[in-house]
């Protein structure tokens, strides 16, 4: 298979096994190039896409942007903060106006779930979701396992780990929904506060620990995810103090195992908080690696939505 | 219809013959890196290794694999959009010889390509390149190759198929008339 089956990236629920090997085999390719002496590709030299971000983001903005322009794109960002919104514009409007300017692709982040699938009805570019609310993240997703297949050699069959905020956590969904694809075995573990009531109504099966030496026993990787104090309108939680005294990932934690872990995070990290510096920093910890993958992966995803673009030949005669 | 237009023997010999030639302009192989197009240069830059190891004894070639997929000119012009493929080129190229091997030579887009993807790998000293097959009427772009198998002279709806002993089972270049 040499194309993938859906028109736009709006999260991992609606892909194939299939799409997500193609998007793995190809970012293979791409994590060369970016290795390369010369690191761009001429393939989407007719192509322009608008990075739409109604919500901060550093990392997922930055690595967007870099695989567009490796990929030789035409690349123009938006961020709500400088926009219209402010002024009362509607989504469909904003996004329609920035498409008569000749857009083949979206890349949007939003804080409403839902927005960016709400989009797709309504504009005839290709939609990338950087994240929408607490829905999904399917690029981070993608790039997690990835980065577990680059490791471990393959997904299936691994003991994966998803500790801390599940309940707020777009990641934690996406990352659901792409191992179990794959083949791994999801458990959560995390304060009974945060762990979402929605997992009993997925379409498999995730265990909850509630101890958290004893999850870290169980796993071969452990997603550490961040404690999205942004989000949280009333208290999850006794105090951070707190957390980090019962779910936080420590190096001794680790000592106490028989085995080593792998450790991820997907950024940013409160350091002390959900994970300290010594694990975060030690050679346990592929979170460097998750990076530098985030870009293959982006530059992958978008490289194969935009080949599905056929008038390409019609727009340039 | 298919015409069998090499058999295995003249195969064998065409193989040779290249490896002769490229002996005789490059000496030891030193400045030299070969480097086979995929997907199917890579088969005849095996098999020219191969050749070249049994008459030279023993010097190391240096040679690659690249794919040039993400350089081609046709992106969303197809309607079947090209898979990318392994690429193998742990080297830098600066100053060296490189030597292109690719199947077939059609209408030279494919070589626009490799050209265009091997500069990122620094900047050569000189290219040459190596085909098996050059179907010279097709050509749609000013490239000629510097070592050819054999020329196939043939219509635009004509194919030229090369099968390879270890992926086909039997050395053989066959021509096919579509009905």
């Amino acid at each position: 298979m040499s194309e993938l089956t859906v028109d736009h990236l709006l999260g991992i629920k609606n892909l194939d096994k299939k799409d997500i090997d193609l998007i793995f085999n190809t970012a293979d390719n791409f994590k060369k190039i970016i290795n390369q002496p010369i690191k761009k590709v001429p393939s989407l030299r007719d192509i322009t896409i608008a990075n739409l971000f109604f919500e901060n983001s550093t990392r997922t903005r930055v690595s967007f942007e870099i695989a567009e322009k490796r990929l030789s794109a035409d690349v123009v960002n938006f961020s709500s903060s400088s926009s219209s919104l402010k002024k009362g514009e509607t989504l469909i409007d904003t996004v329609n106006n920035i498409l008569s300017m000749k857009i083949d692709m979206v890349v949007m982040r939003h804080p409403n779930a839902g927005s960016v699938e709400f989009l797709s009805h309504h504009t005839n570019a290709r939609l990338i979701n950087a994240g929408d609310g607490t829905h999904e993240h399917p690029t981070q997703a993608l790039l997690d396992s990835y980065s577990i297949r680059e490791k471990l050699g393959s997904v299936k069959g691994k003991k994966v780990l998803i500790i801390g905020d599940i309940l707020h956590s777009r990641v934690a969904l996406s990352n659901f929904y792409c191992l179990k694809k794959l083949g791994a075995i999801v458990k959560v573990c995390g304060p009974s506060t945060l762990i979402p009531k929605y997992l009993e109504n997925l379409d498999f099966k995730i265990d909850h620990f509630t101890d958290i030496q004893e999850a870290l026993q169980w796993c071969d990787v452990a997603n550490v995810l961040r404690i999205q104090l942004e989000r949280q309108d009333i208290n999850y939680l006794p105090s951070l103090r707190e957390y980090s005294r019962f779910f936080g990932v420590n190096k001794s934690r680790l000592d106490l195992l028989n085995k080593e872990i792998i450790i991820m995070h997907p950024g940013p990290i409160n350091r002390g908080v959900e994970l300290t510096s010594d694990v975060a920093d030690s050679k346990h910890s592929i979170i460097l690696d998750q990076v530098e993958n985030g870009v293959a992966i982006r530059m992958s995803i978008i490289y194969l939505l935009a080949s599905k673009i056929k008038n390409i030949k019609n727009k340039i005669s | 219809m298919e015409r069998k237009i090499v058999d295995n023997k003249h195969f064998g010999i065409l193989i040779d013959r290249l490896s002769h030639q490229l002996i005789e302009n490059h000496y030891d192989f030193s400045e030299t890196i070969l480097i086979g197009l995929q997907p199917r240069g890579v088969e005849l830059k095996n098999r020219i290794i191969k050749r070249l190891n049994d008459i030279t004894k023993g010097n190391k070639i240096i040679n690659g694999i690249l794919d040039t997929t993400f350089y081609r000119d046709d992106f969303g012009r197809r309607d079947n959009p090209l898979e990318a493929k392994y690429l193998d080129m742990n080297f830098s190229i600066e100053e060296k010889r490189v030597v292109l091997i690719d199947d077939v030579l059609f209408t030279g887009r494919s070589i626009r390509a490799a050209l265009d993807a091997l500069q990122s790998f620094g900047r050569p000293k000189q290219v040459e390149l190596m085909v098996l097959i050059d179907r010279r009427l097709k050509r749609q772009l000013p490239i000629e190759p510097n070592y050819v198998g054999k020329t196939v002279d043939s219509i635009q709806s004509e194919k030229v198929i090369v099968k390879w002993r270890d992926v086909d089972g039997e050395d053989q270049i066959l021509l096919i008339k579509s009905e």
